[in-house]
């Protein structure tokens, strides 16, 4: 039963894609992405990755349309329908479909318990989580202690990442809150979305603040938490107006989220060895080893999720607070 | 119902391909974003075919329960921290388009050339 679900699912992600490519309006093709993004997240959660479906959902139906929507508003909302070299394309394409379908006959068909990908280290990561750090979740216990380097890493680009938009459209630390947007009233004078946002917020808030400090135990951990929070932030600016939002949480206070959070992962690194242990190594942190992964996570899974939500705002009203020129 | 099994496969060569005529052939640069986005999708998609495991589950481990089977959980991992990054990334692209609309008054691809090459 399950696999006609997902056929179906699989289905209609070409439909959608297809539909994005083809619709001349950009605020249809954006809106189809989100749908898109939410399909995917439903096929995630049936080929059992659980944390990579909450995440699609939240950045992917989220944050993204939402920051496309941003620049929408600041670029144009038509397309002009100037295909370039349409034919060539089409052939190129097809062909390279052609032989990407050929190709596929020769991976491992879908679960087959014997692929390659199942030998190499992930049965150990499995098998050691248990005894090394002792928490159900093996996603989060990869993710922030076995490769903690690359996450790590991420978190660094995601950090320059954001600076990087800040920098593009001028985005200054202080900021003069006088010169705002005509259109920054929010929609709160909206009857249905005052209401329903109001009840939302809160409970958006809440679940985000679960998810980050539940992220050992089930799906979740940083990455998610800040992003389900930035969510929850995102709507009220949205029902609030830029003024409203940016006097609550001022662009300062976003920009040192991003910096502290980044921050306080590299430092738990820098730690470690201060204790004696290699970098990143959380083992040191306390008497029993255990117990010090588990301290090292935590403190590392709160930079993560801090660093995420503080970029993820940023990014947002950086668009949202410009001025259409 | 052998060849089922490959369907998650075929899907992810037709999106990466849709994305890529999406990025070549259409001028407009949101859309090209658009493209760019469902063919960073597709990979996600491969990623995590990969990961299942016939009769596995979440790799969510949980006490007192014997013979349990898990999907993989390291192409989550490196999936999860890529959507992430996805993110930022297009957000970056967008805000690179709102520079070349503020710069060329037009987020069409012709007409920015066009402008660059009357100056």
């Amino acid at each position: 039963m399950i696999i006609v679900f997902a056929l179906f699912l699989l289905t209609l992600l070409v439909i959608t894609a297809v539909a994005i490519v083809r619709a001349e309006n950009l605020f249809v093709a954006v809106m189809l992405m989100s749908l898109f993004s939410l399909l995917m997240a439903s096929n995630f959660f049936i080929l059992d990755a659980a944390d990579v479906a909450l995440t699609e959902a939240a950045i992917g139906a989220g944050v993204t349309t939402v920051i496309f929507l941003g620049a929408l508003a600041l670029t144009a909302e038509r397309e002009q329908s100037t295909n370039s070299a349409r034919w060539p394309t089409v052939g190129v394409v097809s062909v390279t479909v052609l032989i990407l379908l050929y190709a596929t006959f020769d991976k491992p068909r879908l679960g087959d318990p014997l692929a390659p990908v199942h030998q190499h280290v992930a049965p150990w990561y499995l098998q050691n989580t248990p005894d090394l750090i002792d928490i159900p979740n093996v996603v989060t216990a990869v993710l922030a202690s076995f490769r903690g380097y690359d996450t790590l890493g991420e978190v660094f680009v995601i950090f320059a990442a954001c600076i990087g938009v800040l920098f593009l459209l001028d985005v200054r630390p202080s900021g003069d809150s006088t010169k705002r947007p005509a259109n920054s009233q929010g929609v709160g004078h909206h009857l249905i979305p005052r209401v329903v946002g109001r009840l939302l917020v809160p409970f958006i808030i809440l679940f985000g603040l679960y998810v980050q400090f539940h992220g050992e135990y089930g799906p979740g951990g940083g990455f998610q938490a800040g992003a389900i929070v930035a969510t929850g932030l995102i709507l009220h600016a949205l029902l609030q107006g830029e003024q409203v939002a940016l006097a609550s949480i001022p662009r300062a206070a976003m920009t040192g989220m991003v910096i502290g959070g980044t921050l306080l992962f590299g430092l738990v690194g820098v730690a470690a060895i201060a204790l004696g242990g290699n970098f990143l190594d959380y083992s040191v942190f306390h008497s029993n080893p255990v117990t010090g992964q588990q301290i090292g996570i935590l403190a590392i899974e709160v930079g993560v999720g801090v660093s995420v939500c503080g970029a993820l705002l940023s990014i947002f009203h950086a668009f949202a607070a410009r001025e259409l020129k | 119902m052998e060849l089922l099994g490959y369907y998650n496969y075929w899907v992810f060569a037709v999106l990466l391909m849709i994305g890529l005529y999406a990025v070549i052939s259409r001028g407009n640069l949101i859309k090209k974003l658009l493209g760019l986005s469902i063919f960073q999708s597709a990979v996600f998609l491969m990623y995590i075919t990969m990961n299942k495991v016939e009769g596995g589950t979440a790799p969510i481990i949980r006490d007192g329960v014997a013979e349990q089977y898990f999907s993989n959980p390291l192409p989550q991992v490196l999936i999860l921290t890529a959507i992430v990054v996805g993110v930022s990334t297009t957000a970056l692209g967008l805000a690179i388009v709102v520079r070349i609309k503020e710069a060329y008054g037009s987020i069409e691809e012709h007409e920015v050339f066009k402008a660059d090459q009357d100056s």
